[in-house]
């Protein structure tokens, strides 16, 4: 090489096209862009040809015209008469979500209670939830399900021979019968003095706050916040009683000779299928609760024990807001599965929203399209609202680090 | 420090050692282990009655119903029930025993059933080449599990009549060759297009990327049994009018795409585990883009995700059992249909059906979990190799 | 020389004369052909202005030291060099080529320029052998006895040839910045980029790499050091360049810029780093 830089390195910098990356990179997109559009423009063309042969209607009109069948399980009204395929909709979206709702609150319930008896010090009870994780996420949800529905629930007794818990709760092959809980008319007052108390627990532990910035005092917030909350409606409840009016009462499934009467029925397949939910998730949902409080460092509450925070403290200030920093992503997880398996109903024949919708509407209607977009659209909603809402939590709790 | 007449000089030197002492028998031994993991305070002690309460109420009961009062043999209905052989009877393992084949491989024609044992024995070899870490040539093991044993399995299942093999319907296929079958071409497929999308998703090609996020965010937005569902009536919709889907390979193709989604998270945490010095230390040695990815990149990145993708491939054999709701006979499907076959009503008979399902599934899946565990415990012990 | 090889000397206090180098290596590097020139290089990192107006030409054979405060550009600046980092404005010429977008250029850059980093970066999947022949085997597609043969030459003379076989994970930290410099070295590179080689070293282990960047010094490698090693500075630079807030601040041979540094920055650093 001469001294000087040589005259074709001076010049202004000249690209080859072939090996500029901007231009590779636009001609990669473009073909990828092409690739997908060519093939979606096949597909949309070969559907449009192939319903236009099988004379299936298209568009949502659909969703307008009379069912015609029946659902024996609605939380909203719904007649096989008059009532039309987006009703049908609407209540396999309601009993989705009902089963959801109530299978995430138990299944939290459970799975935090094996998740903690995992770490248990005590080396049987630490065993035995190890055994209850280990089997129950190693067999698959369906098999589960059908054992619970055909294998347990199906077996049971006819309803003259119920089983009966206490004089009120029956169980036999058409469910469980428990009693239907009646609000009185001025039953209002009790989650009324409910939100009474909670504001004012919020109040007092605001004073508590400023009380010790001021003088290092500690109010009793916690003590003080439950008789709040727990008190108030407690309260409440007495003084309407002594009134005279039960603000609830409840309607007891009474026993005839053949059958029971009264109280709230929950079908078989309801049973089955919260009980199966609930039983299979707890146990990753215990998977994460244990992984989530070993990931919190020994060093951790050893540090704030040698600061002289005491075990309750320790656990509250400095473990917890770790362990749940950790847990919180995987659970939501957790519930979102929970949340999308309960579709497996359709294999019980729980009307949730893939069998009523997906099942028989689609049989009916043979408009496979909508319905198919229809209901992948309402999980798609519920999954992209719930990672959202994740991303803003972790955004919030992340550590902050170089 | 306190004076005293045993304070120790300013300077000392020690010249006789004090021996070790047994331990009080409060400090170790049985009794200590006892008191330290069962009888701790009076709360501990009574969380271990209450276990060992749920421990006498499952096990025995367990046990009689699977071991002592299973019925071992017989030939039909008769030898499972207890009016007729006179005593309580427990699982029937005669009926899974007689069904057995069914089980295995569903309606396959019996005189062609060498075939799925050979398929059996070809997944053996594949799964073990890969799974054993040390094992030679891992990367010949990787392109026999990957390409070699796909086409293989495929000529020999369903059959090619110009190499003597006659055809076999897929419609006649079942039971666990089914669940084997669908849960490896779920592996096959989604683990290539899993890394595709994967590296999709860390491009820095803007359409690429968002066109990754969209694939794999919808596949695992929604449930299977919807993509399942999906497959079954809008694949034959998107094909022209005389191309005709065979109805075991479209909930392949949904198994498929949706856990490549699935797959394709787990290789992208694999790849955000790899330091940004891997990339740089290959580029200054004038790697090009291609090569870093393959020689440095990828190969540590797929290292780290093996527990991941063991766990996901868990997960996978789990679903699989989903086909049956759309008509696949796989083996829930069989033992479904088993259950209610008219020679063998007998009341324990549905649960020995659910039983050695369970069984199969459980071995499986724990089997696999302890790999994906132990591999997990070498990766973090052996960063050193 | 210093003021010869530095295009923007308003940006410098004026030398005094007296201090002015007689160092030997001027008259060698004087006539030299130019291994790296830098034109009004300016980069930025989002709004952040790390790199500003950096005139910098490196000339063959020549060792050059860098130091300066943390955040003051000295990485960013060499890692340009081979592009690592894109520069906005300005022109890098390596080896008569100038670095553009274009790909091709830029992988003709990286075989000429070698780059030791602080972490090692070596490939922990690939035995320490495997790490060296790497590059020469798919870059410059040398067959692979012959890569061998090169990579245990340079394993030798990094003093480690009997730790070819084991994986960097199993090697002290001194042990594996030797071996990237090996690795580095197996490629034949004329010009070596070392960013922090020793800072991520255990004190015991300084001295080793240390050494054996003394030797490639010794043989006429043409070396740019980041790193605050002032003692090496005093026994190999040509030239030590202090820079600071994206600019080089003061330039000149170690023994002047020791003996008598002429910027406050650099007097206020050096106080703060040799005690």
């Amino acid at each position: 090489m001469s001294n000087p830089i040589p005259a074709e390195a001076r010049a202004a910098p000249r690209v080859s096209p072939l090996y500029d990356p901007r231009i590779r990179a636009a001609a990669y997109q473009i073909l990828l862009l092409l690739a997908v559009g060519l093939a979606a423009w096949a597909a949309v063309g070969n559907a449009a040809e192939n319903l236009r042969n099988a004379r299936v209607a298209s568009g949502f009109g659909f969703l307008g015209n009379t069912a015609g069948f029946d659902v024996n399980q609605t939380l909203i009204p719904f007649a096989a008469a008059n009532s039309t395929y987006g009703t049908a909709f609407l209540v396999g979206l309601t009993n989705t979500l009902m089963v959801a709702v109530i299978g995430i609150v138990l299944a939290t319930l459970l799975g935090f209670t094996v998740g903690v008896a995992r770490l248990s010090p005590n080396w049987i009870v630490a065993r035995l939830a190890g055994v209850y994780v280990e089997t129950l996420r190693n067999i698959p949800l369906l098999l589960q399900l059908l054992f619970w529905y055909v294998a347990v629930l199906a077996s049971l007794p006819a309803a003259r021979d119920s089983y009966a818990f206490g004089s009120s709760v029956f169980l036999n092959q058409r469910g469980l019968y428990v009693p239907r809980p009646m609000l009185a008319a001025d039953a209002w007052a009790i989650p009324a003095a409910f939100g009474l108390g909670l504001a004012a627990a919020l109040a007092f532990a605001a004073r508590a706050r400023r009380e010790q910035a001021r003088s290092g005092r500690r109010l009793p917030v916690w003590s003080v916040g439950i008789g709040l909350v727990a008190g108030l409606p407690l309260a409440a409840w007495g003084v309407l009683a002594l009134s005279g009016a039960a603000p609830l009462s409840f309607e007891v499934p009474v026993k005839g000779t053949f059958n029971l009467r009264g109280g709230m029925q929950l079908y078989p397949e309801f049973v089955a299928l919260v009980l199966g939910l609930t039983v299979y998730t707890a146990a990753f949902i215990a998977e994460v609760v244990r992984s989530g409080i070993q990931a919190v460092s020994r060093g951790q509450s050893e540090a704030a024990r040698a600061l002289g925070l005491k075990p309750g403290p320790t656990l509250r200030l400095v473990v917890i807001p770790q362990a749940m920093r950790v847990i919180v992503p995987p659970l939501t997880s957790q519930y979102l599965n929970l949340t999308k398996n309960s579709s497996l109903a359709v294999a019980i024949g729980y009307p949730d929203l893939v069998q009523v919708f997906m099942g028989t509407v689609l049989n009916q209607t043979g408009q496979a399209v909508e319905v198919v977009a229809i209901t992948m659209a309402v999980y798609l909603t519920i999954s992209l609202l719930t990672a959202f809402v994740m991303n803003v939590y972790n955004r919030r709790v992340a550590l902050v680090e170089r | 420090m306190t004076a005293g007449p045993q304070t120790l000089p300013l300077s000392f030197v020690r010249r006789d050692a004090v021996p070790p002492a047994p331990a009080p028998a409060l400090v170790s031994g049985p009794l200590a282990w006892l008191r330290a993991n069962l009888f701790s305070s009076p709360g501990n002690a009574a969380l271990t009655l209450i276990a060992l309460a749920i421990v006498v109420l499952v096990a025995p009961p367990l046990l009689r119903f699977l071991v002592v009062d299973a019925v071992w043999s017989g030939q039909n209905r008769d030898a499972c029930r207890p009016e007729v052989v006179g005593h309580p009877v427990g699982a029937c393992w005669a009926f899974v025993a007689d069904k057995i084949n069914y089980f295995v491989y569903g309606s396959y024609p019996i005189e062609e059933r060498w075939r799925p044992n050979v398929f059996f024995a070809l997944m053996a070899l594949g799964v073990g080449w890969l799974l054993w870490l040390d094992a030679p040539r891992r990367d010949l093991g990787a392109a026999y599990f990957f390409v070699a044993f796909p086409v293989a399995s495929f000529v020999l299942l369903s059959g090619v009549p110009a190499l003597g093999l006659a055809k076999v319907p897929t419609s006649l296929w079942g039971g666990m060759l089914v669940t084997l079958v669908v849960s490896l071409v779920g592996i096959v497929a989604s683990l290539p297009l899993g890394i595709l999308l994967a590296l999709g998703r860390r491009s820095r090609l803007p359409i690429v990327r968002l066109f990754c996020v969209i694939f794999i965010e919808f596949w695992r937005g929604v449930p299977l049994i919807t993509v399942l569902f999906m497959a079954n009536v809008m694949l034959p919709l998107f094909l022209p009018g005389d191309v005709s889907v065979d109805r075991l390979v479209r909930p392949l193709v949904g198994i498929a795409l949706f856990s490549a989604a699935y797959m394709a998270e787990v290789v992208r945490g694999g790849l955000q585990a790899i330091p940004r010095g891997q990339a740089e230390g290959a580029m200054s040695l004038g790697l090009s883009p291609w090569h870093r990815m393959r020689l440095v990149i990828l190969p540590q990145a797929l290292r780290i995700v093996i527990p991941g993708i063991v766990n996901s491939f868990i997960s996978l054999f789990k679903d699989t059992s989903l086909v049956s709701i759309v008509g696949i006979f796989d083996f829930i499907r069989t033992i479904e249909s088993a259950r209610v076959d008219p020679a063998w009503a007998a009341p324990t008979v549905v649960m020995t059906g659910y039983a050695f399902a369970a069984l199969f599934y459980f071995v499986f899946c724990f089997g696999m979990s302890r790999y994906a565990l132990f591999v997990e415990r070498r990766l973090a012990s052996g960063q050193k190799r | 020389m210093t003021a010869s090889t530095l295009t923007a000397p308003a940006t410098l206090p004026d030398i005094d004369p007296d201090l002015a180098p007689q160092n030997t290596s001027a008259t060698r590097l004087a006539s030299a052909p130019e291994a790296v020139t830098l034109e009004k290089v300016n980069k930025w990192y989002g709004a952040f202005h790390v790199l500003r107006d950096v005139d910098l030409t490196v000339r063959r054979g020549e060792r050059i030291v860098i130091c300066g405060p943390s955040g003051s550009g000295k990485s960013t600046l060499i890692r340009c060099i081979n592009r690592l980092e894109e520069h906005q404005a300005g022109r890098i010429v390596v080896d008569g080529i100038e670095l553009t977008n274009d790909l091709k250029r830029i992988d003709e850059i990286r075989r000429e320029v070698g780059m030791v980093f602080q972490h090692f970066n070596l490939f922990p999947h690939l035995t320490v052998l495997e790490n060296c022949t790497l590059a020469p085997i798919w870059v410059k597609k040398m067959p692979k006895a012959e890569a061998e043969a090169v990579a245990m030459r340079y394993l030798t003379r990094v003093k480690i040839p009997n730790q070819a076989a084991k994986y960097p994970g199993q090697l002290s930290g001194g042990q594996q910045q030797r071996v990237a410099i090996a690795r580095s070295l197996c490629m034949s590179p004329k010009i070596m980029l070392f960013d922090e080689p020793t800072s991520a070293l255990d004190p015991e282990m300084v001295k080793e790499v240390l050494d054996t960047m003394v030797g490639l010094a010794d043989e006429g490698m043409t070396m740019l050091c980041v790193t605050h090693e002032m003692g090496f500075a005093r026994q190999v630079a040509d030239r030590v360049i202090f820079m600071d807030e994206g600019q080089i601040v003061e330039s000149n041979t170690p023994e002047a810029f020791f003996r008598a540094p002429q910027h406050e920055r650099t007097k206020l650093f050096l106080s703060q780093i040799l005690h």
